[in-house]
């Protein structure tokens, strides 16, 4: 295993929210996957069922979160500033996928869209945008 | 069932009908017209980061989420089905660990088709928010879709 994947796999492990969402991670080269297994914990609307919208947007800002730590260099965890979540489809009772995009790390800044999707990439279900502290 | 009963029975179901809600022990604390302040108990289930015990973002996202969709709730006359289309957060600061999280949401305008909501995290008082949130929600956001059956928690009033 690669020290990307060593890091990505240990960084998860070591946060209880990660454990608590069952969220996993595959990484093939610098391309990694989030994925987000349903279940019960996670559901927001039990009437349709839906998968619960805050989840959504957890699940995509771990996602920024872990691909900033395959790209590794940081010292520390980076920390949010903000974020912005668009939702698209309501999440069904399926598996969830994300895969994030780094688009600039400078030296105190990093910039990553993130695109969630469950049965077809070309039909995402949510997305987000966030800004985070980076070095220092 | 007056209106205002119906409407508790709508808030108090956003946190114990949704079972995410539940998991996380999410508690409406207080209602008044289109505003809702809601209440996440410290849990070690939430912990972003291990070193220090603070709790993740992603907490402060679902509870900003949630407590913005109980305020559309009771702005609104009638139950509808309701999604949340946007959600903007800017994170102030870390939620202080061992200590419960408040955040408090207000419904400022409701057109027929779509809800805007500001809000704020806390966790000692507003006026030093841990994270404040900007979401706009869609309305009757089934309508048009099959519908499973009828919303458990809302006996409310039939459109």
């Amino acid at each position: 295993m690669s020290d990307a994947n060593d890091r990505l796999q240990a960084m998860l492990e070591r946060i209880p929210y990660a454990r608590f969402l069952g969220v996993r991670a595959e990484l093939a080269g610098d391309e990694m996957t989030m994925i987000l297994p349903f279940g019960q914990h996670i559901i927001g609307n039990p009437v349709l069922p839906a998968i619960h919208g805050g989840v959504l947007g957890a699940f995509m800002e771990m996602t920024a979160l872990a691909q900033l730590s395959v790209k590794g260099g940081e010292e520390r965890q980076p920390r949010v500033i903000d974020v912005s979540v668009e939702y698209l489809r309501s999440g069904r009772s399926l598996t969830t996928y994300a895969r994030a995009d780094i688009k600039k790390v400078g030296r105190r800044i990093a910039n990553v869209h993130v695109e969630a999707w469950q049965e077809q990439r070309a039909q995402p279900i949510a997305a987000l945008r966030a800004h985070f502290l980076v070095g220092g | 069932m007056s209106d205002n009963d119906i409407k508790t029975n709508i808030a108090q179901g956003m946190s114990q009908g949704s079972p995410h809600a539940r998991e996380m022990g999410f508690e409406l604390v207080s209602m008044e017209g289109g505003a809702a302040t809601m209440m996440a108990p410290y849990k070690e289930i939430m912990v972003g980061d291990p070193d220090t015990g603070v709790i993740a973002g992603g907490v402060v996202t679902t509870l900003l989420d949630h407590c913005c969709g109980s305020a559309v709730h009771l702005a609104m006359t009638e139950f509808k089905i309701i999604a949340t289309l946007d959600l903007r957060i800017d994170y102030m600061r870390a939620a202080t660990p061992h200590k419960p999280i408040y955040a408090r949401a207000e419904c400022y305008k409701v057109t027929r088709s779509v809800a805007f909501v500001r809000a704020v995290a806390y966790d000692e008082s507003p006026d030093d928010p841990v994270a404040a949130a900007q979401a706009a929600f869609m309305l009757d956001s089934s309508a048009g879709k099959p519908f499973l059956g009828a919303p458990k928690m809302a006996k409310g009033p039939a459109k």
